[in-house]
């Protein structure tokens, strides 16, 4: 599993990764999961529907990710904007 | 003689002043602040950097995205997400079971509509800004601002549109710019259609669209 982070200037960027069925790995990727939300982003990740379209969970827990999942993609949270 | 012509170039220089005064304003205004932000560590704006951002940004979005939606974006610039919500957008709307969508621009508001008819519904402004700035700025590349959209849209709509400040259409885009990217995706999609029945095979290969 790849957490991977959008930033300004660079795209994405890999933060973190290991196999969620490992216990330190899996310890790891759920700090890095709350620091990331802690910081004020938002986590989705990519899934695909029975039907065969992609689209896009969003995740508030590390329990919510799918255990099959590559990749959680973290955004930061969205602002209103245009005032 | 020698007068007039001092004259002329004394008020030929005062004109070009009063012209050029804004731009030298805005000039001076950003050396200084570029070296304000030099003297802070961040680091100059490179146009190289971004453009691999963006080229980094752009293979992301293709691969979290349908076909059909990454090759909208790629040739039209905007991607149309349909609404999930049973109403309208937001609560307490009663569209009677129109469908509606939203047309996703990068670092553009997201645009609610109506494809049967094409009436332009609201404005939903909503920005994802990086206060980390790694190179002075908090702005995503425009391809990971359309996936962020697209992915908070698809994963929680309510939650979005219940972030977004909301305007009438207008506010930020031209109306007629919107109908005619409207008319445009009408046409993108009969050739597409079109293209699609001629190569069955290609058909059958993009069961995600």
């Amino acid at each position: 599993m790849k957490f991977l982070r959008m930033r300004p200037g660079h795209g994405e960027q890999l933060i973190a990764e290991g196999d969620p069925e490992v216990a330190e790995d899996e310890q790891r990727l759920v700090d890095e999961f709350r620091r990331q939300l802690d910081a004020g982003m938002w986590a989705a990740v990519p899934v695909t529907s029975e039907a065969g379209r992609r689209e896009a969970a969003m995740v508030h827990d590390f329990g919510q990710i799918p255990r099959d999942t590559e990749r959680v993609i973290f955004f930061p949270r969205a602002a209103g904007g245009g005032r | 003689m020698t007068a007039a012509l001092i004259a002329t170039a004394i008020v030929v220089v005062a004109l070009l002043w009063e012209t050029m005064l804004p731009w030298i304003e805005r000039r001076l205004a950003g050396l200084r602040a570029r070296r304000e932000a030099r003297s802070i560590g961040v680091p100059a704006y490179d146009p190289g950097r971004e453009r691999r951002a963006e080229q980094r940004a752009r293979e992301l979005l293709r691969s979290c995205v349908n076909d059909e939606e990454w090759e909208m974006y790629r040739d039209l610039g905007f991607i149309r997400v349909w609404g999930g919500q049973a109403g309208g957008p937001e609560e307490g709307w009663d569209l009677g079971g129109a469908p509606y969508a939203y047309l996703i621009y990068p670092h553009k508001p997201i645009v609610a509509y109506l494809p049967q008819t094409g009436q332009l519904l609201n404005e939903y402004c909503v920005e994802f800004p990086d206060e980390t700035r790694p190179f002075g700025s908090a702005r995503l590349p425009d391809s990971d601002d359309a996936l962020a959209k697209w992915m908070a849209l698809k994963g929680d709509e309510q939650r979005l549109i219940g972030q977004a400040n909301l305007h009438l259409p207008g506010r930020q885009i031209d109306p007629r710019k919107v109908q005619r990217d409207l008319w445009r995706l009408r046409q993108w999609e009969r050739t597409r259609l079109e293209r699609l029945a001629r190569t069955p095979r290609e058909a059958s290969g993009s069961g995600q669209t």
